[in-house]
């Protein structure tokens, strides 16, 4: 299998992708590692006319840390999250869910950055960003905006990012207790996406996979502030989502999934910290 | 549009259509074979070369991607003194293989691992191999063979 044609333009700064975005419109596409993009080009399910390399833009690899949160550049390999010791000691949660992202050779290449703007529900990451409260930028001919997480997914493959914008930075507020994380994915096999997963930070508990964008367990976090433990708060972890029904879950197995994982991931959380 | 890529220490250079896929430019531009194309969905494994170093599925790197960059199949291991690379020798030695379509990948994805872990445990080993499946030999002697390989391979590099 191979994409159908298009063109391939390779950016070497920021403001030659913001350019050429701009000259090609709707029918461009920014190309990070390419580990969501390039396969669904292959099945066709995606069939941009123009392709924009970004991943040589070493302005957009970093983790560091700055007043009072982490910012990490958008073309941050999953590999290189998880092997950060700025994150494992600030944000391990995130550390630790990029190195279960796909296998070794999809987190050499894949991006935190590709993969959000990708926005697929069953992804790891757009999860974990979610329960860390991270705020998005993103640059566009206009200038730079931050976009809070929470508002940045819109529905599958869909984000609030307009077309010629290009997400260039995860700014990650310094969780208040780090060590109280967790992060619990069910997969068939180690390397598919997740039937269901959940992130846990201190008292914010993420979705993975529950509904056409990552969720806030909202009745989970609520029922944690007025003091539940991991099981009765986990009882909620399905209210309030829209999951779909596909040929690995019914919807009532992927609530059942979701109770089951945010009990086990609540009591993670717990034992942790 | 032209792509150079240094294929195992050898500048390989062509004008290929854009969407062309590196494992493709691999097979038919610089005409090694040994990597295979296995599922063509960034599963397998089977397709794994090291761009830069690193271990990638090069079903799913354009060539374009890899332009100006340094590619290692497993063809490019053994050093042409007709001795092979510790893990090569290793897979021999534990039966790591039986049909052998997914050992080139395993090899490479191997190798890479031990780059970044030079002792690692059996359970390190088992979770760096995720990313390749064999339907052969349900993994026990490809995962002895990695760990025999790891002290040669500390042994040659630091030689």
């Amino acid at each position: 299998m191979i994409p159908a044609p298009f063109t391939y333009k390779r950016a070497l700064s920021v403001d030659e992708a913001l350019d050429l975005a701009a000259q090609d419109g709707d029918d461009a596409k920014f190309l990070a590692g390419g580990h969501s993009l390039l396969p669904l080009m292959k099945l066709r399910l995606a069939v941009p006319e123009v392709l924009i390399d970004i991943g040589r833009l070493g302005e957009l690899r970093y983790i560091r840390e700055e007043d009072g949160h982490i910012a990490v550049g958008a073309l941050t390999s999953h590999d290189e999250l998880s092997r950060s010791g700025l994150l494992a000691s600030e944000v391990p949660l995130l550390a630790h869910a990029a190195g279960q992202v796909g296998d070794p050779q999809v987190r050499h290449r894949g991006t935190i950055g590709g993969s959000l703007a990708h926005s697929d529900p069953a992804a790891d990451l757009p999860a974990v960003v979610l329960a860390l409260d991270a705020t998005l930028v993103a640059r566009g001919p206009s200038g730079s905006r931050e976009i809070p997480a929470a508002d940045f997914f819109h529905s599958l493959f869909e984000t609030e990012l307009e077309p010629g914008e290009l997400l260039t930075e995860i700014r990650i507020p310094k969780p208040q207790t780090p060590r109280r994380w967790a992060f619990q994915k069910f997969t068939k096999r180690a390397i598919d996406y997740a039937i269901v997963g959940v992130a846990v930070q201190g008292g914010s508990v993420a979705l993975v996979n529950m509904d056409q964008t990552p969720v806030r367990a909202t009745a989970v976090e609520r029922a944690l502030a007025e003091g539940a433990g991991p099981c009765e708060a986990a009882i909620h972890a399905a209210e309030g989502t829209s999951p779909s029904a596909d040929i690995n879950a019914d919807r009532g197995y992927r609530e059942h999934l979701a109770r089951v994982l945010v009990r086990r991931a609540l009591e993670e959380s717990l034992a942790r910290g | 549009m032209k792509v150079t890529v240094t294929v195992n220490g050898k500048q390989v250079a062509a004008e290929v259509a854009d969407r062309t896929l590196l494992v493709h430019f691999v097979r038919e531009v610089a005409n090694l074979t040994a990597t295979n194309v296995g599922c063509d969905t960034t599963s397998c494994g089977a397709c794994t070369v090291l761009l830069d170093g690193k271990s990638v599925k090069s079903c799913t790197v354009l060539a374009a991607q890899a332009d100006g960059c340094e590619v290692t199949t497993v063809e490019g291991l053994a050093d042409g003194s007709g001795e092979l690379h510790p893990v090569q020798a290793a897979f021999h030695a534990e039966h790591g293989l039986q049909c052998g379509f997914c050992t080139p990948g395993m090899v490479m994805a191997a190798v890479s691992l031990l780059a970044e872990n030079s002792s690692p445990t059996e359970e390190e080993v088992r979770s760096a191999l995720e990313g390749n499946l064999c339907r052969c030999t349900g993994y026990h002697n490809i995962v002895r063979a990695v760990l025999a390989a790891a002290p040669a391979v500390s042994e040659k590099r630091s030689a």
